[in-house]
């Protein structure tokens, strides 16, 4: 037959020119591409990926509440913008940029309103630092939480880009007596807290953007006040007035929330920085492990006083410790990456680290930070989670 | 004419270091009027108005009472309590209501303005924070059903725990390897 004398590019041509005559005739299924699916303006993750907050809404005013990033599925030190942890206290605001105002004010020179196209003028700077709630962890010391991202979920990590609050301030003229700043949002119900003018003048900044993009409207698009290494609420979303002053407010955010009740019934007052902590990630609770042989054990660790120093990781409950590899950068008031090698055997085991930050700040033991704070201080919770590793491969709190 | 000129040079000199990049514009005091929310513990901050307990029930059983119940007991595991809880504070279970841990009359008055009823914040009239907060403190016993809260009186109200909060002393863990 002649067909089989043609050469096989002809035959794909002659049957090609034959399909495209007989298409309206025959109705025959297209050829599928091979080149792939269609580019997209702006990209999402693949339809496999599956990974998630945990989100908690209080059912009397939707989008207040609180979600967890889950870390045990993460990788680095950057948690993706859109797996951000979110703590609102009363919904998410819908603000046009281009109407929303600064307004500095009080116990300054001049006080000024800014547009967000004013503050992007300003020399801006980047940094990478951690977020973290002061009621990350609430109920750990006594619940024994199952899982990394219900026990440490409200710890994300991101590069945050805006203008250092110093040259704001410099711009307004702050008064000597000018001692407070009172930092207010645009949500809802205008959640404010007293900052010490000291931090915002040290190394706070205005960020009206995350990981190189405008921030998310749950991370306070368009404006936030960002106070690295200090406990989340501070940093406040929104941000829509910094108001100069001599005193705190005593605002119910600064008072009745966020205080540590010590066990002689006095509450620890503006406790602003988060300590020193670490956390493995894999293996976590609820991950199970494959079999015996290599595993790596990873997490992180993270100091509102600097630079981690050292994370030492142990594999017998505590009895031993060996230094863990830090992934370089490690950054002041950020989240670093840990590694240590190991060789499961199969048998049941307790696994934890501890990190200690450049202060010589040590981690505490859960036993060590109840003994000083007792069960009842809720917020700033630090201690060592130690995780089972059972001799089927599962994981669980230990 | 010499000494004018340097003078001159030098106010200019100090207006540019003053404010060094010239952005933003000069506030005005309708910008400060609408965002005045921040009230101190002094008083300072509170807007003029007036409000007994009395008055405030009537408030309260309609937009309080649904989510922090009809004498303040709240909701467990949901709304928190306003009443209650004092002398709690150092037991195994502490309690942290307004009456037993809120330090500031001021503050209750602020949090009810700004974040009061939780599904329609800011929504209450200055008297009728006055108001409802005279029925909270009423409620744990605090004032008189019939006496007049305004911004003179408010802060003079002293809250149980007033002296129950301390600096913070943090880093108090030192931990031992």
């Amino acid at each position: 037959m002649t067909e089989e004398l043609t050469p096989p590019r002809r035959r794909f041509l002659a049957l090609g020119a034959s399909l495209a005559g007989a298409v309206v005739a025959c109705r025959k299924a297209p050829v599928p591409s091979e080149s792939g699916a269609h580019m997209r303006a702006y990209g999402e993750r693949s339809p496999h990926e599956k990974t998630v907050r945990v989100v908690r809404e209080l059912t009397k005013s939707l989008g207040t509440g609180s979600s967890r990033t889950p870390l045990g599925e993460l990788h680095g030190i950057i948690t993706p913008s859109g797996l951000h942890f979110e703590r609102h206290h009363s919904g998410v605001p819908a603000i046009d940029p281009a109407s929303h105002r600064l307004l500095v004010d009080g116990l300054v020179e001049r006080p000024l309103t800014f547009s967000l196209d004013d503050l992007k003028r300003f020399p801006s700077a980047s940094r990478v630092c951690f977020i973290e709630c002061g009621g990350n962890s609430i109920g750990e010391p006594g619940a024994n939480l199952p899982d990394v991202q219900k026990s440490h979920g409200l710890l994300s990590c991101s590069e945050w880009t805006g203008v250092p609050l110093s040259i704001v301030l410099k711009e307004a003229g702050l008064k000597p007596e000018a001692t407070w700043m009172i930092a207010e949002g645009a949500d809802a119900a205008r959640m404010s807290r007293s900052i010490p003018v000291s931090k915002a003048l040290d190394d706070a900044f205005l960020a009206y953007a995350q990981n190189g993009e405008a921030l998310r409207p749950e991370q306070g698009y368009p404006l936030r006040l960002l106070l690295p290494g200090w406990e989340g609420n501070t940093n406040v979303k929104w941000l829509h007035r910094l108001q100069l002053v001599d005193q705190p407010a005593m605002s119910a955010k600064e008072t009745a929330n966020y205080t540590d009740l010590m066990p002689d019934g006095k509450a620890q007052q503006f406790t602003f920085v988060m300590e020193a902590r670490s956390v493995i990630t894999r293996p976590s609770g609820g991950q199970k492990l494959a079999g015996p042989g290599f595993h790596e054990i990873t997490g992180l660790a993270w100091s509102g006083y600097g630079k981690i120093a050292r994370v030492e990781v142990s594999t017998d409950a505590g009895q031993t410790w060996a230094d863990a590899e830090l992934q370089a950068p490690v950054l002041s008031k950020a989240a670093v990456r840990f590694r240590y090698p190991w060789r499961w055997d199969g048998k049941e085991a307790v696994i934890a680290c501890r990190c200690t930050d450049e202060t010589g700040y040590l981690q505490p033991t859960r036993d060590g930070f109840i003994a000083v704070r007792g069960l009842n201080s809720g917020y700033h919770y630090n201690g060592i989670k130690p995780w089972r590793v059972n001799a089927d491969g599962t994981v669980t709190h230990a | 004419m010499r000494s004018w000129l340097l003078l001159l040079c030098s106010a200019g000199v100090i207006a540019a270091q003053s404010q060094p990049y010239g952005f933003g514009q000069p506030a005005t005091a309708a910008d400060t009027t609408q965002k005045d929310l921040t009230v101190f513990p002094s008083g300072k901050g509170l807007p003029p108005g007036k409000g007994t307990a009395e008055q405030g029930a009537a408030i309260y059983k309609e937009k309080c009472a649904e989510c922090h119940n009809e004498k303040g007991e709240g909701r467990p595991g949901q709304y928190p309590a306003l009443v209650g809880g004092i002398g709690s504070l150092t037991s195994a279970k502490p309690q942290k209501t307004v009456g037993s841990f809120w330090p500031y009359a001021t503050t209750v008055w602020d949090y009810i303005r700004r974040a009061m009823p939780f599904d329609h914040p800011r929504s209450l009239s200055a008297d009728e924070v006055y108001a409802v907060t005279a029925f909270v403190l009423h409620l744990n016993g605090l004032v008189e059903r019939p006496q007049e809260l305004n911004e003179k009186t408010l802060p003079a109200v002293k809250m149980p725990n007033r002296d129950g909060f301390v600096a913070d002393r943090r880093p108090d863990i030192k931990s031992k390897r």
